[in-house]
């Protein structure tokens, strides 16, 4: 059985109060991750990924977004039938994310060493003497120099690669069977990047860890995954392991995406790019979300919406024509 | 934070200097001679005239100035026209009255304004929220003047729990049961300004709800209430403190409209008699005393910053 396994998820906006119109903008999205794998999760900006994360996490509990439909699995255990509390024992503990934004993600007025024993006083119950030194070592684990003195340092005296360094120490304190990490190195440095890709893969093998990697950079899932879901307005469009999407993508838009990515060896003079822009949130598209933006849009694509079809084992594509052959 | 302590300090001197120009010579733009008020409409031109170089104000002006900041750098406010006392004794009566007043005020502000704010920042939108909001724009809209009078008629004539007027010292019989004089005065000061308090701490509350790390927090399975208190209400004390601080000060210098519904002898009501009697020594020492305090509170607020936020550095 599969650690996490989300099934038919749903997550609308509410618009116009507390009795208002649901607006679903993440749809039918199932993928199932297992202990030691890394799945990718990739797709532009607003295609519903970080959405994602974030139900699965347990952190749209707003009056605004909220999951409508469907379950998520963990552990063989219905995230959402759970009470509050129980919910909590596992946000931290048994199941940790890192986000984005590692500028602003950690509590300025806090010193990093409390703010990564916050967790596991809160779900070790161990006291601050032991909570610092477990700290301290998770520091040094995630590649921190001289991390005695750095537990008292404060998040504004660290660099940002620092920074996501702190936030994955964080992540990792009560040691979490799964680990979601949104768009982990968006914000840094390329050559910071590596490293924190490394720090991860790295650590992962140490911990058996599942991770959900989820980013718009296929050089970066190509990299690190085991297996990628593309996700297009709030759907999963193309859906296999790591090595046979690159190998036979059948979705127009994952080609696309895959052409946006500049390559080094050839001579560009311009970036490709998928003609079009995102349809805005909640649009009511008839047909395929892509058909305004595909260059092999014919009929059925503008009349009907394309159901899962598998084109080969483990590979499911939503497209009434996937493309044949190589990228 | 000592060196910066000692060096804020230094720089109050010139601050103090120029103050004490303005202050000199607004007050001596007031209209009106002190000397004919004092004695009345029976004095004689003559009399006028022997009291007005008896009380040194036929001298120039900067002469008059000189020799007011001479005595005040001695430590000497001069002494007051209409008490016929040395002026920092009168102010001393005045200062201990409104000081107990603002701390008591400042005692309910936080008791009612800190948990009501952080409760409709918490139920943000629900029933909880429109009640604290609703009742703090209420409060905010009444006149202090309407409001003690209302808590003197209910709680002094009706109930008699508190007394209804006046202050005597704590060094007086009674000694700190004399308190509950304040009690009242102090609540009707309080009412507005725990509203805007709790105006205050629920939008930055909101503001900080916000940021990211409040989601790191919540993302560590915390409980709600442990991330409201530590991490958006810890966060969002640093906008409220300079508030606490001003409204502190203002409270001790400008309780004008309370002291007098309550007769209390506090600094306000000093300044406003003194102006009404051209008592120049009394009004010159008030208004300068009370820059040095509205520094003071100044430079504190800032060394509260730098204790609450870590990114603050005095230098």
């Amino acid at each position: 059985m599969a650690l996490l396994e989300v099934e038919n998820l749903e997550i609308s906006i509410v618009t116009g109060g507390r009795w208002g119109r649901l607006l679903p903008v993440v749809r039918g999205v199932s993928f199932s991750v297992e202990a030691g794998r890394t799945l990718g999760i990739v797709g532009e900006s607003g295609c519903g990924k970080s959405l994602t994360a974030l139900a699965i996490m347990g952190l749209l509990d707003g009056p605004v977004v909220r999951i409508t439909g469907g379950a998520v699995r963990f552990d063989g255990q219905d995230l959402r039938a759970l009470d509050p509390g129980d919910r909590r024992a596992i946000m931290g503990n048994r199941m940790a994310m890192i986000f984005q934004e590692p500028m602003t993600s950690l509590n300025p007025v806090y010193r990093v060493g409390d703010q990564i024993a916050e967790a596991l006083r809160q779900h070790r119950r161990m006291s601050a003497r032991q909570a610092r030194d477990r700290a301290t070592e998770l520091l040094d684990l995630v590649r921190i120099p001289d991390p005695a003195r750095r537990v008292d340092s404060f998040p504004h005296q660290m660099s940002g690669g620092q920074r996501q360094r702190v936030m994955i120490a964080m992540a990792l304190a009560c040691d979490p069977g799964l680990l979601i990490s949104d768009e982990p190195t968006t914000a840094l440095d390329v050559t910071v990047q590596k490293g924190i890709l490394d720090l991860m893969r790295d650590l992962q093998g140490r911990t058996g860890a599942a991770i959900i990697l989820i980013s718009h950079d296929l050089g970066v899932i190509a990299e690190t995954c085991d297996t990628v879901a593309v996700m297009y307005c709030g759907r999963i469009i193309e859906d296999t392991d790591t090595p046979r999407l690159f190998a036979h993508m059948s979705h127009p838009y994952t080609r696309g995406l895959l052409a946006s990515i500049p390559a080094v060896d050839r001579d560009t003079e311009w970036l490709e790019a998928i003609p079009g822009r995102v349809p805005p949130v909640g649009a009511a598209l008839p047909g395929c979300a892509f058909h305004p933006r595909c260059a092999f849009a014919k009929g059925p694509c503008r009349d009907s919406t394309p159901g899962p079809t598998a084109i080969a084992p483990g590979h499911v594509v939503r497209c009434h024509f996937p493309q044949e052959g190589g990228a | 934070m000592l060196a910066y302590t000692l060096n804020r300090l230094l720089t109050l001197i010139p601050t103090l200097l120029a103050a004490s120009v303005l202050i000199f010579l607004f007050v001596h733009l007031i209209p009106g001679d002190p000397a004919s008020i004092l004695l009345g409409d029976a004095a004689t031109p003559e009399d006028v005239a022997e009291l007005t170089r008896a009380l040194g104000l036929d001298a120039p002006l900067w002469r008059q100035y000189l020799l007011w900041l001479g005595n005040v750098l001695r430590g000497d406010l001069g002494t007051s026209v209409f008490f016929r006392e040395p002026v920092l004794a009168v102010i001393g009566d005045g200062a201990e009255t409104s000081l107990l007043l603002a701390g008591m005020t400042m005692f309910w502000i936080v008791l009612f304004g800190v948990p009501v704010g952080i409760a409709a920042a918490m139920r943000h939108g629900s029933w909880v929220d429109q009640l604290a909001s609703g009742g703090a724009m209420l409060f905010a809209s009444v006149p202090t003047f309407w409001l003690g009078l209302y808590l003197i008629l209910i709680f002094a004539v009706g109930l008699g729990w508190f007394p209804s007027s006046g202050f005597p010292s704590l060094t007086d019989e009674g000694g700190v049961l004399n308190l509950r004089y304040l009690v009242l005065p102090s609540l009707t000061l309080a009412a507005p300004n725990a509203a805007l308090i709790i105006r205050l701490i629920r939008a930055s509350m909101l503001d900080v709800a916000r940021e990211d790390h409040v989601r790191t927090a919540r993302a560590k399975g915390l409980h709600p209430t442990r991330v409201a208190i530590r991490h958006i209400f810890r966060n969002a004390l640093i906008a409220v403190t300079a508030a606490f601080g001003f409204t502190f000060a203002a409270l001790v210098s400008e309780a004008v409209v309370t002291e007098t519904v309550f007769s209390l002898p506090g600094i306000g009501r000093l300044v406003v008699q003194s102006i009404l009697r051209r008592d120049y020594p009394v009004i010159q020492g008030v208004i300068l005393i009370v820059v040095v305090f509205y520094m003071i509170v100044n430079l504190l607020v800032d060394l509260a910053y730098a204790r609450l936020d870590p990114r603050v550095s005095l230098k």
